[in-house]
């Protein structure tokens, strides 16, 4: 089956001749309408029909959006924070970058409807240091945003007031944890915060309410606002709604990001239709479905099992749809959209050892099991490399991520685990053969 | 401490983005860093009396975070992203390239002080791979030759500057 069409929603006007990132622009295109409407509505409707629409967080752990906005403790009398993560850090998401350059305003409608709907009065944009012209552009958007006042005090005449700040990171993976990038807006080191207590809908910023969400997710707010929540829910598949912004990366023809209905295209159609398939010569070999933090998927495995709904499955990998729960169905996560593809030229042992060299410069430190297990997963890789493998360093590796997993602070314990577990898992002979049988001529990944 | 006073006003702005003064510690480190090329231990205590903080505080964080340096780089800085995206089709070359042409190590100033090379984590550009970040600028879908043209063009703009 060919793969069905783009549909670009949240990218309508990325990359598109003519487009340009300033207000005027983004008028002309109709902007700031849906917020005005919006803004002429009850805010417990807006939630209502961001409930409805289904939209699950596009930051990697695929949570409803409308039901953590229902978890925010309204009743504290403290004040509400939304803090949307622009992050971007996980191995494999090239998608924010692109909105914040290119569509700014989007991102800032989004948000003001959020505050709107969940009365913050304040509001910060944490993006992640590299970007540090993304972040002038940001503060731009929201100078031109107060200027038109829509944003700032008593906006367009409703009585609401509400500011947005910028707020850069420096260089650090962990402060895309929702607790880590909090504290760290507080001025102290990202270590995540332990929960219970520390939901951010409760004990949030300065231990006040908060709404921790992705770039993505919040431009989808804006376009839920303008349809309905039923429409939108209409868009994409029963549990999976919406569209979804796919970040392909790696050995294919076409890399890039496209935006389909969640659920509507299979893997295979993305890597074969839509990207091109492999490189000349080349066959796929193995595919990170949603970050480097997803679990492998070997090409021509295959799978069977029933999902969350019931229904039986029988699933090639290039036949596995892409949305949330067909991911973790399979047993990995469709996470932050980020399909990290390799050929038949990559050694696992190799690719593992590059992955884990990022797990083990960016552990906060603050757990023993992900402090030193993160360490000593990168230099077993690395001494596997560089010449002095043993044919038990699978499960040496192995043994060393099942103790890091589920005993950590934050997820980052499972998001370093998962690519050794799942490679050792699925590549079993390459690991223990790697020292007999190490391909001649490769990329360098370590 | 000797700040620029445009750093002076954009400092004082800062602080009065947040409910208490300790969270604007990582605003005035960039900042800082960005007038100064680094942060020295001067720019601790100042930015910790600035904030009411103890010097700790401040020393905590620039410990931790990456992008905060201790001494001064390069008059240029070269960030090659070294993570697997970039690494499949050649990150790990194009960075040597650069070090071959600089005739340095990662992370040092280069003799004659044209650049500091530094090998970072994924840069969020995985689709343009492999990025280099060369200053503010990201520079996507080098590979050797780019990152060796990129190169004589940093040499060529400081034989000038000279
Ligand atoms: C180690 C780690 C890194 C994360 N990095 C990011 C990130 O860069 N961007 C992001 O939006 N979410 C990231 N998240 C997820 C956030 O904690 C949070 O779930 C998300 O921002 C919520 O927004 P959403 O519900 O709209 O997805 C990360 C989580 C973990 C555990
Ligand atoms: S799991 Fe790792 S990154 Fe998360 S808090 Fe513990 S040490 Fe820090
Ligand atoms: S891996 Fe280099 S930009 Fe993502």
């Amino acid at each position: 089956m060919p793969a069905p069409e783009q549909r670009r929603m949240i990218f309508a006007h990325i990359d598109e001749p003519g487009y340009t990132r300033d207000i005027a622009c983004y008028l002309k295109h109709g902007g700031y309408e849906v917020m005005k409407k919006a803004f002429k509505r009850q805010p417990a409707e807006l939630i209502e029909e961001v409930k409805t629409s289904g939209v699950r967080g596009r930051g990697g752990a695929g949570f409803p959006c409308g039901v953590k906005w229902t978890l925010v403790d309204r009743k504290s009398g403290k004040p509400i924070y939304l803090v949307v993560n622009a992050d971007e850090s996980e191995p494999g998401t090239f998608k924010d970058r692109y909105i914040i350059h290119q569509d700014p305003h989007q991102l800032i409608e989004g948000m003001m409807i959020t505050c709107f709907a969940n009365n913050v009065k304040q509001a910060y944009i944490y993006i992640r240091g590299e970007m540090p012209q993304g972040a002038r552009i940001l503060e731009e958007a929201i100078r031109e945003a107060r200027e038109h006042n829509f944003a700032g005090a008593n906006i367009l005449g409703s009585g609401y007031s509400c500011d947005i700040f910028v707020h850069r990171g420096a260089g650090a993976y962990i402060c895309g944890e929702e607790t880590g990038l909090i504290e760290s807006i507080e001025g102290k080191r990202p270590y995540p915060r332990i929960k219970p207590p520390y939901f951010p809908a409760v004990l949030g910023l300065w231990q006040c309410p908060t709404i921790v969400n992705n770039v993505e997710t919040i431009c989808h707010v804006k376009h839920i606002a303008d349809m309905g929540g039923d429409a939108y829910s209409l868009i994409g598949t029963p549990g999976n709604t919406g569209t979804r912004i796919l970040c392909v990366s790696g050995h294919v023809q076409r890399p890039g990001y496209y935006e389909f209905e969640v659920g509507k295209l299979t893997l295979g159609q993305l890597l074969h239709d839509v990207c091109g398939g492999p490189l000349p010569g080349r066959t796929f070999k193995a595919i990170i479905p949603g970050g480097s933090s997803a679990k492998v998927l070997r090409w021509g495995e295959r799978f069977k099992g029933k999902l969350r709904s019931g229904q039986a499955f029988e699933w090639g990998v290039e036949d596995i749809p892409l949305d949330f729960d067909s991911m973790a169905a399979v047993g990995t996560m469709a996470g932050s959209g980020g399909v990290i593809v390799m050929d038949d030229s990559v050694s696992m042992v190799e690719a593992l050892a590059n992955i884990n060299a990022f797990y083990a410069h960016e552990s906060c430190g603050q757990c023993t099991p992900c402090r030193e297990g993160s360490l000593w997963m990168k230099k077993i890789t690395t001494r596997m490399v560089h010449g002095a493998a043993r044919k038990e360093d699978g499960q040496l590796l192995v043994s060393v991520a099942d103790q890091i997993a589920g005993r950590t602070i934050c997820a980052f314990g499972e998001a370093c685990s998962w690519p050794t577990q799942s490679f050792v898992a699925k590549f079993k002979d390459e690991f223990e053969t790697y020292a007999t049988s190490k391909p001649a001529e490769t990329t360098t990944l370590i | 401490m000797n700040l620029k006073p445009a750093t002076l006003t954009a400092i004082d702005e800062a602080i009065t983005h947040y409910p208490n003064k300790r969270s604007a510690s990582l605003p005035l480190l960039h900042l800082v860093q960005e007038d100064q090329g680094y942060i020295s231990d001067a720019a601790i205590e100042w930015i910790a009396a600035k904030l009411g903080l103890q010097p700790i505080n401040i020393y905590e964080l620039v410990t931790f975070y990456p992008m905060l340096r201790r001494k001064p780089i390069g008059r240029r800085h070269i960030r090659v992203c070294r993570t697997l995206s970039c690494a499949l089709v050649g990150g790990y070359r194009v960075c040597e390239t650069f070090k071959k042409e600089f005739g340095c190590e990662l992370n040092e100033v280069s003799p004659g002080g044209d650049v500091t090379i530094e090998f970072v984590e994924c840069l969020a550009s995985c689709g343009t791979a492999p990025v280099v970040m060369i200053d503010d600028d990201l520079h996507e879908k080098v590979d050797v030759a780019k990152a060796k043209q990129l190169s004589d063009q940093i040499k060529a703009e400081s034989t000038k500057s000279r």
